[in-house]
């Protein structure tokens, strides 16, 4: 079972420059696919997972098009061939809360 | 495509490290500080809440701590000046897996004792010490503080839960004094083990006790290496002064415009000559009538003075964060601060005389400054004399890097 990850632009430096990652491993589900990716790259793990193994607020992840938080998170199933999406959010790039000092 | 502009480092160089919401910057002038070249951004995007200059055993290294709202707070040292920063694939500060917690802000660097090279200290978000005991390479939670039983009541302040003040005695290696907003401050005498509150006498005016066991907002700390038991806060209203290690705390709130800031600094050299910026207050965070002053007080708090010559006293309602006041080692000291309007405002004369450094960067959350190749506050670190005879004279760290460096300003500094 091949699953396709997309890395953004600023995570290329930790895949060696690649903006795609094909996956061999029988990834059935995106957290398994994701363990795959780490274990390769794992400058890649703590950009887009906190200590508490949750997908950073401002990251999103997609499995195909829809984004894995509507879909069971890291349970979400891939399948063969499946296409996942690490993108940064757009509400990510604001500066923090006014009142931030 | 962003362009980042490195600069050249000598031993008696004065450099600023300058983090802002954006960016770093490292502002780099001669013994004389007349003129500043500019290097950066570095990190452009990420906010730099940290920065830190560890000249010890050796070293020249830098540290900054950048946190990305994607990615997250990543801790970076560079040992170039600049020109490359680690950018570790695995970030070395981490909450262990049982706390639950995780990593929101690096707040504060601070390297540790002179005579104890390889420790270092990191304050963070949500509020929490870490160490690293071997030069920053791997870093533990201090469980002590962590596991404080008054934690879990702890509330965030506008900036969030955060240890934004560390201050390691520099004679007694067994203690060492942080704080909290908004918790307080907290003094640990056994060498982190367990820790007690240290802010008896620091009023909560923002509670319905107002001297509580703990809540207090303190939002700055700061200690002479020379006199390291007596210290001075900036409370979240209140002003304040101990005489014993933060045992207890009295009020020196007098003759200034407002008992409300963030920004407090020490003299390097004299014990009872401290700087802050106070603002009008929590509920309009700018300076009062639109002035821009500095205050100093030269006798240990009795009495302040207004510092303005060389600063706006007119519409500049202005910003000074907790973290971006600093001073040099220099004699004349410098004195510096940023502004969350992307000001750099320096003072070569002690504070007797201001300019602005530089303008148009994103806004300032901490400026840190250190002199090139001369050693950081030792653990034995007397005031260095000052010199006879007028407040005009630099004198660098050593004669012949001065005569050197001001030699060169001459020839070639670029004035930014």
């Amino acid at each position: 079972m091949a699953v396709t990850i997309y890395i953004p632009a600023s995570l290329q430096p930790f895949t060696g420059g690649r903006a795609r990652v094909e996956l061999a491993a029988s990834a059935t589900t995106v957290g398994e696919a994701l363990a795959a990716l780490w274990a390769a790259y794992p400058g890649v793990r703590d950009r887009v997972m906190n200590e508490r193994g949750e997908v950073r607020e401002h990251v999103n992840v997609f499995a195909g098009s829809e984004s894995i938080r509507f879909t069971g998170g890291l349970a979400t199933p891939v399948s063969d061939g499946g296409e996942i999406s690490i993108i940064p959010a757009v509400s990510g790039g604001s500066e923090f809360p006014s009142a931030t000092l | 495509m962003v362009v980042t502009r490195s600069v050249s480092m000598k031993d008696g160089d004065v450099l600023l490290l300058v983090g802002t919401m954006k960016g770093a910057f490292l502002l780099r002038a001669t013994g004389a500080r007349s003129r500043w070249d500019v290097g950066g951004p570095y990190f452009p995007g990420h906010s730099v809440y940290a920065m830190a200059y560890d000249g010890r055993a050796g070293r020249r290294r830098l540290w900054a701590s950048t946190t990305s709202a994607h990615w997250g707070a990543v801790l970076r040292s560079s040992d170039d000046f600049g020109k490359s920063w680690t950018n570790p694939e695995r970030a070395t500060i981490k909450f262990p897996p049982e706390t639950g917690a995780s990593l929101k802000q690096i707040w504060q660097i601070q390297p540790g004792r002179a005579d104890d090279p390889e420790r270092l200290y990191c304050g963070v978000d949500p509020a929490a010490l870490f160490e690293s005991h071997d030069g920053g390479e791997t870093w533990t939670l201090n469980r002590g503080l962590y596991d404080h039983p008054h934690r879990p009541r702890w509330q965030p302040g506008g900036g969030g839960l955060c240890l934004h003040t560390i201050l390691p005695h520099p004679r007694d290696t067994s203690r060492m004094t942080v704080a909290v907003s908004t918790a307080g401050a907290y003094r640990s005498d056994d060498g982190g083990r367990s820790w007690r509150t240290a802010h008896r006498g620091v009023r909560a005016q923002f509670l319905p006790d107002k001297y509580p066991e703990f809540g207090q907002c303190v939002h700055k700390i700061v200690q002479h290496p020379s006199r390291p038991d007596r210290l001075f806060l900036q409370n979240h209203f209140g002003l304040y002064r101990s005489d014993n290690a933060g045992d207890s705390w009295y009020d020196i709130a007098r003759g200034v415009p407002s008992d409300f800031g963030f920004a407090m600094a020490i003299h390097p050299h004299n014990p009872d000559t401290v700087y802050i910026l106070p603002l009008e207050s929590d509920q309009f965070r700018c300076t009062p009538e639109g002035k821009l002053r500095v205050y100093r007080t030269r006798n240990g708090g009795a009495s302040w003075q207004p510092l303005t010559r060389g600063l706006p006293q007119k519409n500049a309602l202005e910003t000074v964060l907790r973290d971006a006041m600093a001073v040099d080692t220099l004699t004349p000291a410098g004195v510096y601060f940023g502004t969350r309007s992307g000001r750099v405002y320096g003072s070569r004369d002690d504070g007797n005389s201001w300019s602005l450094i530089l303008e148009g960067l994103p806004p300032v959350v901490c400026v840190k400054a250190a002199v090139i190749g001369e050693p950081q506050r030792a653990s034995t670190a007397r005031p260095r004399r000052p010199p006879r005879g007028g407040n005009r004279k630099v004198t660098a760290p050593r004669r012949r890097a001065a005569r050197s460096t001001r030699r060169r300003a001459a020839r070639s500094d670029r004035k930014t």
